[in-house]
């Protein structure tokens, strides 16, 4: 039929929804939560500091990020619970959970993972035709069933799409898969079609910017309904260090590429300008690289980036003056600049200077191709540059090569060696790969490229067959770290005798220390950039090569054990151990004061009272407004905000008074009390009338980490005398509240839709309990219990908590156990005295109510449990008689991994 | 649907069983109202609650209304009765928290299976007799499929705001048995209701899916949401446009909001909805608010004529009535709805 149906509408949803129509303007997708791509991302991850990684979230979103890319591909990361973490954290944060996600990973456990913590409709990025139709179909289905829209990489089982043709192939062979197998939505199909980098210096890739916009174009004509993404800055990956050119290039990029019909991409806002905004000549030369309208477009590029980038300043006089430099000087700076004119020169006034001809190369061209390894390093150099540098060693090379044959033993011409390199099994990332190969073979290597996604056993049957002496292997994702580890167990199950050089972008120093040098005994090496190839084969295979590889694998080692270590500084003691270690007061010379009441009370009290006691600093900190009272009124950015709001707070605060809207309501008792069995204390109310005294124990956790030497294990025990010592100390435990009849007045206020002043009411109830437990623990300090009668303090010194004694309460640092409350509870009676309840979860209703334990001794102190181990877990849900389940769900926050 | 597909699930040639995609062509289809509400009025004590059957169980059992199928059976039935009685075209079944997970309050996980089947099977004898005498009027039973009493997207506790107290695959596991135990029991559609947190519902779709892919079978889905307040979101904090696009991956009979609000406060819900899917629209919103009391005192007449605006605007392709409904409210919907015809849709999304 010839009815052209209208283009679906691709929708999306977080808590709101993302209507992609064929009228929208192109989606911004961020990209700064992806750990392969943002460094302090990863560092944030990695310490577990998910407060600031939200942040970094909210500020995309903030942004203006339609959705947010979220990517914990790492090694050394375990990806499906980051991103589980991550996620459920996201959730909670409405000003992010707004926008759709795209969950981002190269592994489909993690992709799942992600599927099944997010309500909202998200994107997969992404799947593909890559391990075969099978797993596709498997995966897309569940993707269907998950409910969410997917990026499909214009990839198959040969390898990744690089051209026109095969980007056609590719995305019309996995749409009919989709929609005719799968019946999966074609609205829903993203195609990302590969965005490769132009400007290499390397013929093939000059069309690497056409081809995708022709197959933008093709698709988004020929297979209905679907949409085309990408991540826009590969594009300039050999422009890094160049913000100016780069920014340039992503806009000349976008701006064509969503003429052809890209509708959303991975894009940095900040690394884009607008394209008219870009300098006329700066845009001609910039589309000429991506138009491929002219051949010596990158040349062209290439200079005027110099200019750009403004740090050269080159003049006639400059040009001359590096003429006169020494020998070494001239050399280097040949190479560093790219220029051949003067090489052939400088290399024969340096041969003839040497004692033999190689040392020319080991020594001259060796330093000169090292400074250019660490500007590369350093993103000082753009990858063009550093294959001109290789051109110019390649020249100099050449001119050598006679004088070398001709001082060496007849028979013995080959090159520098031979070298194999591979892109590792499951990984199409092969451009790195192909720099170094470059790099290598002008540096008079043989090279043998196996290509890309090569099995182990190939590389291992090829390095045989063709006798080479170093292999390379090559990876861009994540999972190609555990294929080079696999591949390194092989090679010394096979006693191979071949040193191995680790690159590529998700490799590093310490992932192949820790987990690839280990499994194989002759030397791996991770080489930082294709620079640095040249040196690393060089040192490998000359003459001192013995003394290279044991100082590597001894550079390796030391940097493993120190690793290693810093793990084990994270270590912890067995629960024994811990109480071995307890804090051990002198109990000898200690005479515990003798409480003037013993046994529960109720206590009521007038609000007026309470007023001196509120610290008003958490109350701005609910607004939001952080910083100390009564300085936050004067703050030079929160001030204004911080006083209207505090002027609101004493208006309904004498409106509180006046009609007495709130009623303070506690009880509190002290009780003989011993420590049992390290963890525990025992208390023995005093027995009801007729009847026998129940017992009630309150069970602590101890702290387990390693401390410092000297240091103790602290847990709240610890301040209450043992009991096996014969001395009758004393705690106590309280519940107050301020809280009944604030819901219905927050209500009232609601139902006017007045949020602030139901906020407010809240905000002075909770100030008004904590005020209240502040009062009642001074009158237990000075009067009740009356240890520190002598006691006169002010407000501010006793919210410094300058007093003797703590308040400790369940669910704060010091006792994170919330199962203490139910034992408080049961202790002073408290639902039926004050009427006080526990909710399923053990928080307090009403939720203006303090409650927790009173300790006397002059040494107790507040401290933070941190976290503990399973064997603690296991020994507490025995004191506790609950299952090991039980206890882990409800310790589960400060269980060490 | 096929002939095989029929046998394999045991039901019944049609004439005896109707079509409810045919069905719903015609009319507006008239939901049953609440069965809580209904079981109240027998104020059935411990002992009635724990029947025979359970009389030693050693746990409280009173409260537990998805339990009355085994002990109190002719108490729902005659609830069913009454609503097909009033007009009702579908019953839901008695199995609002028939999951392990809503069910572990009163340690009778084992008993989910059985109390599904059961539940359906009750059902379906109601909705058998009835459409016998009157075959012109086909009865249909949807399995009901609550949100059980856990958030998959929101922590329990403010302090550890990752935290969650179950798991997608802890709910889909659940449904899944949920879902196999109502269709063997004779429900002709599936109805997850009084979402709350979108992962839920989809946790319940995913289990959905599987069965019918396992069975090899079809089945209808009628999806309901619940805005829980002013705020024109779900508790877990969706708009109703963001809500409707995380449940349309799944073909649904149709799409629908319930409980919470009254008729009059979920219309304007109601209309973004109906404006922006191309699936049937469903509602069953609550008789009012509650009263101080914690009761529903919105009268039938007083709904009718809240409903009749639904109506007069063609917003909706079912309805009928949540918390507090009776067979009175539902009998004068029914009265008025069957002057109108069903909506139509003309939503793009």
């Amino acid at each position: 039929m010839a009815v052209v149906e209208t283009r679906r509408n691709l929708v999306l949803a977080g808590l709101e929804p993302l209507i992609i129509t064929p009228d929208s303007v192109f989606v911004n997708i961020g990209e700064r939560t992806n750990v392969t791509g943002s460094r302090k991302f990863l560092r944030l991850i990695k310490e577990e500091k998910y407060e600031e990684a939200l942040s970094i979230a909210k500020e995309q979103v903030e942004g203006g990020a339609q959705i947010i890319d979220i990517n914990m591909d790492e090694g050394m990361l375990d990806g499906e619970y980051a991103m589980t973490k991550f996620l459920n954290l996201i959730a909670a944060e409405p000003d992010i959970s707004r926008v759709p996600i795209m969950i981002d990973s190269s592994k489909w456990d993690i992709i799942e993972a992600g599927l099944k913590v997010v309500q909202g409709k998200s994107v997969v990025n992404s799947i593909s035709l890559k391990e075969g139709e099978e797993q596709f179909i498997h995966h897309a289905k569940l993707i269907k069933r998950y409910g969410a829209a997917a990026i499909i990489m214009a990839f198959d089982e040969v390898g990744q799409a690089d051209n026109y043709e095969r980007r056609v192939e590719i995305c019309q062979r996995s749409y009919d898969i989709l929609v005719n197998k799968v019946d999966f939505p074609p609205q829903d199909i993203i195609f990302d079609l590969n965005i490769f980098p132009v400007a290499t210096g390397m013929e093939e890739h000059r069309l690497n910017a056409l081809d995708f916009f022709r197959g933008t174009k093709w698709v988004r004509e020929n297979l209905p309904h679907a949409h085309i993404s990408g991540g826009v800055s590969n594009v300039s990956f050999s422009f890094r260090g160049n913000d100016t050119v780069r920014e340039a290039m992503h806009s000349v990029f976008l701006y064509h590429a969503i003429q052809n019909g890209m509708t959303m991409g991975i894009v940095n806002p900040e690394m884009l300008t607008i394209y008219d905004d870009i300098p006329k000549d700066l845009l001609e030369h910039v589309e000429d690289v991506i138009l491929n309208r002219r051949d010596d477009a990158t040349e062209r590029l290439l200079d005027f980036a110099e200019n750009v980038k403004g740090d050269v300043k080159s003049n006639e006089k400059a040009v001359q003056e590096w003429r006169s430099g020494t020998v070494q000087e001239r050399i280097t700076h040949s190479l560093v600049k790219g220029i051949d004119a003067f090489i052939e020169l400088d290399v024969e006034e340096a041969r003839q200077a040497a004692t033999k001809p190689i040392e020319v190369i080991e020594i001259n061209l060796m330093t000169g191709m090292n400074v250019v390894g660490d500007l590369f390093g350093s993103g000082k150099m753009f990858l063009p540059q550093v294959v001109k540098s290789a051109r110019v060693m390649k020249k100099a090379v050449a001119y050598l090569l006679p004088y070398i044959e001709a001082s060496k033993q007849a028979g013995d011409k080959q090159g520098n060696g031979k070298i194999l390199m591979a892109t590792v099994k499951g990984d199409v990332h092969d451009i790195g790969k192909n720099i170094v190969s470059v790099v290598l073979a002008c540096n008079n290597y043989e090279i043998v490229d196996l290509g890309v996604m090569v099995p182990p056993e190939k590389i291992i049957a090829a390095a045989i067959e063709h006798e080479v002496d170093i292999i390379g292997l090559s990876g861009l994702i994540t999972p190609s770290l555990d294929e080079m580890v696999y591949l390194a167990k092989e090679l010394d199950k096979r006693g191979m005798k071949i040193p191995v050089m680790i690159g590529g972008a998700t490799t590093s120093r310490a992932h192949t220390a820790v987990k690839i040098a280990p499994q194989y005994r002759e030397t791996v090496i991770h080489v930082n950039d294709a620079s640095r190839a040249v040196t690393v084969a060089g040192s490998l295979l000359n003459k001192d090569r013995k003394i290279y590889a044991s100082d590597i694998r001894a550079e390796y080692d030391a940097f493993r054990e120190t690793f290693l270590n810093r793990s084990r500084d994270k270590n912890f003691l067995t629960i024994e151990q811990a109480r071995k270690n307890k804090l051990q007061l002198d109990w000898e010379s200690f005479t515990p004061v003798k409480p003037n009441v013993i046994g529960e009370q109720v206590v009521e009290v007038e609000l007026d009272v309470l007023v001196p006691y509120i610290d008003w600093t958490p109350f701005f900190r609910t607004w939001e407004l952080f910083g100390k009272y009564p300085a936050i009124l004067t703050d030079e950015v929160v001030g204004e905000q911080a006083t209207s709001v505090f002027a609101d707070a004493q208006e309904m605060l004498a409106v509180i008074l006046k009609e007495k809207k709130l009623t303070a309501k506690g009880i509190y008792g002290i009780f003989p009390a011993n420590q049992i069995n390290d963890d525990d204390i025992e208390l023995i109310p005093p027995a009801p009338e007729g009847g026998a005294a129940t017992k009630q124990v309150f069970l602590t956790l101890r702290q387990q980490s390693q401390k410092t030497k000297g240091a103790p294990n602290i847990a709240l025990a610890d301040f209450i005398a043992p009991k096996d010592n014969g001395i009758t100390d004393y705690m106590g435990a309280f519940c107050v509240t301020t809280g009944f009849g604030v819901d219905e007045w927050a209500a009232e206020f609601e139902k006017d839709l007045d949020d602030y002043n139901s906020i407010m009411v809240k905000a002075l109830a909770d100030r008004f309990a904590e005020a209240f437990a502040e009062y009642l623990h001074e009158k237990v300090r000075k009067e009740i219990w009356g240890y520190a009668s002598d006691e006169n303090m002010s407000t501010e010194a006793m919210i410094a908590e300058e007093y003797k004694g703590i308040r400790p309460a369940p669910g704060y640092p010091a006792c994170p156990d919330h199962l203490e409350k139910p034992t408080i509870w049961k202790l002073l009676n408290v639902e039926k005295e004050i009427g006080v309840t526990l909710t399923e979860s053990m928080a307090m209703w009403p939720a203006s109510s303090v409650s927790g334990y009173y300790f006397g001794n002059p040494q107790s102190k507040y401290f933070g449990l941190g976290k503990i181990k399973e064997d603690q877990v296991i020994d507490y849900a025995k004191r506790r008689s609950i299952s090991t389940d039980m206890a882990m769900k409800w310790l589960n926050p400060n269980i060490a991994d | 649907m096929s002939k095989e597909i029929k046998d394999s699930l045991g039901i019944p040639p049609s004439g005896v069983r109707g079509n409810i995609h045919e069905a719903i062509k015609k009319n507006i289809l008239i939901l049953d109202g609440a069965m809580g509400t209904m079981l109240q009025r027998y104020n059935f004590s411990e002992e009635d609650f724990r029947g025979e059957r359970f009389k030693d169980f050693p746990h409280s059992l009173k409260g537990n209304n998805d339990l009355l199928s085994l002990t109190q059976p002719q108490a729902i039935k005659a609830v069913h009765a009454a609503y097909f009685e009033a007009g009702a075209d579908i019953v839901e079944t008695n199995t609002f928290s028939g999951t392990t997970i809503g069910m572990a309050d009163y340690f009778l996980e084992e008993y989910v299976y059985e109390l599904n089947y059961e539940s359906a099977k009750l059902a379906r004898e109601v909705a058998d007799e009835w459409t016998a005498k009157n075959p012109d009027k086909p009865r249909f039973v949807a399995g009901s499929i609550g949100p059980t009493n856990r958030t998959a997207s929101m922590s329990p506790d403010v302090n550890d705001p990752g935290y969650r107290a179950v798991t997608f695959d802890d709910l889909r596991i659940a449904y899944k048995q949920q879902v196999e135990a109502l269709i063997d029991g004779g429900s002709d559609l599936l109805l997850v209701e009084t979402i709350f947190d979108t992962l839920n519902a989809k946790a319940a779709l995913f289990a959905i899916e599987e069965v019918k892919d396992e069975r090899n079978i079809d089945i209808p889905i009628m999806v309901s949401g619940t805005i829980t307040d002013a705020s024109g979101r779900t508790l877990s904090g969706q708009t109703v446009e963001a809500f409707l696009v995380s449940i349309s991956h799944i073909p649904l009979l149709s799409v629908g909001f319930n409980c919470a609000l009254g008729a009059d406060l979920l219309k304007p819900y109601l209309q973004t909805l109906s404006q922006n899917t191309a699936f049937n629209v469903s509602a069953h919103p609550n008789a009012g608010l509650p009263n101080a009391f914690g009761e529903y005192d919105e009268t039938p007449e007083e709904m009718q004529s809240q409903i009749k605006t639904y109506l007069d605007d063609n917003l909706v392709n079912i309805i009928g009535g949540c918390c507090g409904t009776t067979p009175e409210h539902i009998r004068l919907i029914a009265d008025i709805a069957k002057d109108y015809k069903p909506r139509i849709s003309t939503a793009v999304m």
